[in-house]
């Protein structure tokens, strides 16, 4: 069982980090989602298991551990709280942008060419001209 | 007052008075007494705290009366309460500074609630005995920065804003991961009974959950190789914003990889070696990043990472003298980059921009800007006498004490580096005329430079700068005594498990 488990965070483990490492936001939000659950696999993993933990139903070497199960529910809810919050933002991205990628550091593009007389990072309009240059 | 209140109030009122502050919503005037009131009681319960903790030795109590390693554990030492006192002085500054800079709150109902929340998450951080305590703390401040950092939902704070969550995001799963094998190896997330535990674990099983800890908490304090989402994230927020997560939460990371590289792990399992390694090249590969940009905050942004390096170490010498030297480090640190923070605030309000080539001759249009800005960054380079020297003066110290004659020559190197940086922005903002036309504004005479609010909590923390240099002596002393306790985690187990 415990093998199964690992096997499965494992996996899990393996394709979030794939899906991380791609230059799309809806898959770097997936890519963590899976990296997520693959975390709280491991952590359900982490107790022994049995019977429902209820003083009075068995004997209490039978008990499944029940605090890695409180702490995968704590990880799940924050989880979800932040994804959702992320998910946000990626709309918001798509809405402001209509496009899903990640943008690269326009400072860091702008210093890559060298230049102290680029443009200004926090400035809008010319952080747009300087987008369409480098897509272009 | 009682134990258990001192642990608890910095804690639970920040939390209440965010409750309280979606209530009063509709009045900004209401909100922003109740954050400041909060976060002025939390200050002199936090200093009650260190005065107690500091006199009486560590003190802890347990949540809901479960005894540990059961309930959830809140325990103070020298060193979290040193901490404690800092944050909440920060964050009660930053928070004046925000009050008093047009747009800080950017006109939205949930700034004020969100920044306590913030606050919470903050002093549950270094107030928390339980590892798994310490991630839901970390998971209340990030989730409050991430609000904190994209407020507004502008292009650029978008952009940056994702990355930060998902680097952030990624790091909380690494955290977990780590929790879940340190409870299938021990069966406890209690620090203290960890800290038993885990010695009877294999060595190899040692190392690789230190590193794996190390790992986690490098991410959150920006250490080499890890730190690439800081310059890109921090600089698009407002200079409030800005300047308590560069003064506070990166100095968080640190503490928790104080706390559990001393704490958990023995000598022979502490990743001492990949320590100073990264140290020396987060300093490095920092301070360059900071010499070659052109804007204020980004400049500010790589020296931060670049500084994480000193307080790394002095961890990693892993003497009594490096561990204080750091200790010192990081108190010197908060303070000095806040302030610098803050005054970049006030150079973008009064030159219109935070870019070198557009400011110019401010130290004419604006000399109590120039001021601001000149001591602290004279002290982050560790100009004596003024608060980073000593504690430079404690790490070359400590590391020539030990023969790491590498390290210590990088911190010296790193040391006219940051100077240098700078000196960049001296020359740039204050000193030399633009070199592009400067953004149209209205002229201002040479008045403070910047609306009472923003000035005054700028100046006080230089003011707490100058205070920390003339009481360098008492403050090394406390911090010496803060790194016994580290080193000898007996007390910390003696509080926690009576």
């Amino acid at each position: 069982m415990n093998v199964l488990l690992a096997a499965t965070a494992g996996l899990l483990f393996a394709v979030g980090t794939y899906l991380v490492l791609q230059h799309t936001l809806s898959r770097i939000i997936i890519g963590l989602g899976f990296m997520s659950h693959g975390a709280n696999v491991l952590l359900m993993a982490s107790g022994h298991r049995g019977i429902a933990p209820i003083i009075g139903v068995g004997e209490e070497s039978d008990f499944s551990d029940p605090l890695p199960q409180a702490m995968a529910l704590t990880a799940i809810v924050i989880t979800f709280g932040v994804s959702a919050l992320l998910l946000a933002l990626a709309y918001r991205s798509w809405i402001l942008t209509h496009d899903d990628e990640v943008e690269d550091d326009v400072a860091d593009r702008a210093i890559a060419r060298g230049g102290h007389e680029d443009k200004e990072v926090s400035d809008e309009e010319t952080w747009h001209e300087e987008r369409t240059e480098v897509d272009s | 007052m009682s134990d258990t209140l001192l642990l608890t109030l910095p804690i639970v009122l920040p939390v209440i008075g965010a409750g309280i502050s979606i209530l009063v919503g509709r009045s900004r005037a209401a909100q922003r007494v109740i954050g400041l009131t909060v976060l002025s009681t939390v200050l002199v319960s936090a200093v009650a705290l260190l005065v107690r903790v500091d006199s009486e030795g560590t003190i802890a109590t347990q949540a809901g009366g479960w005894r540990a390693p059961m309930g959830i554990t809140l325990v103070a030492d020298r060193f979290s309460a040193m901490m404690l006192v800092v944050g909440a002085l920060m964050l009660l500054a930053v928070l004046v500074y925000a009050i008093g800079q047009p747009g800080a709150e950017r006109g939205h109902v949930g700034f004020q609630s969100v920044y306590l929340i913030m606050a919470a998450g903050v002093s549950a951080s270094f107030l928390t005995g339980d590892l798994f305590n310490l991630f839901v703390a970390f998971e209340m401040m990030l989730t409050a920065s991430y609000v904190l950092l994209t407020l507004g939902g502008g292009k650029a704070q978008v952009r940056s804003g994702m990355t930060y969550v998902v680097i952030s995001l990624l790091a909380s799963s690494l955290f977990i991961t780590a929790l879940a094998l340190l409870y299938a190896a021990t069966g406890t997330v209690n620090m203290s009974d960890l800290a038993d535990r885990i010695g009877e674990l294999p060595p190899a099983l040692q190392s690789t959950l230190a590193v794996l800890l190390l790992a986690v908490f490098g991410i959150k304090a920006a250490l080499f190789p890890l730190f690439f989402w800081l310059p890109d994230s921090y600089p698009t927020a407002p200079s409030a914003v800005t300047a308590v997560f560069a003064g506070l939460l990166t100095k968080v990371g640190v503490y928790a990889i104080i706390r559990t590289q001393t704490l958990l792990f023995d000598e022979a399992a502490r990743p001492d070696t990949l320590m100073l390694v990264m140290a020396g090249t987060t300093m490095l590969i920092g301070i360059l990043g900071a010499i070659a940009q052109d804007d204020v905050k980004r400049i500010l942004s790589f020296n931060i990472v670049s500084h994480i390096g000193y307080m790394v170490m002095g961890l990693a010498l892993f003497t009594l003298a490096g561990l204080a030297a750091a200790i010192f480090y990081v108190v010197h640190h908060i303070v000095a980059k806040t302030t610098l923070f803050l005054t970049g605030g006030l150079i973008e309000h009064t030159g219109g921009s935070s870019r070198l080539s557009r400011l110019g001759e401010m130290v004419r249009t604006a000399p109590t800007v120039a001021v601001l800005f000149l001591v602290p960054a004279l002290s982050l380079a560790g100009i004596p006498p003024l608060s980073g020297f000593v504690p430079k003066v404690g790490l070359v110290d400590a590391g020539l004490a030990v023969d790491q004659h590498v390290i210590v020559a990088i911190s010296l190197v790193v040391s006219v580096l940051t100077l240098f940086s700078l000196m960049k922005i001296w020359t740039g903002a204050f000193w030399a005329p633009a070199t592009e036309a400067p953004v149209e504004r209205p002229v201002q005479g040479p008045g403070l430079g910047g609306p009472v609010l923003m000035v005054l909590p700028t100046a006080v923390l230089l003011v707490v700068g100058l205070a920390i240099a003339a009481w360098a002596g008492p403050l090394y002393d406390l911090s010496l005594r803060a790194a016994a306790d580290l080193l000898d985690p007996a007390t910390y187990h003696a509080a926690v498990r009576p």
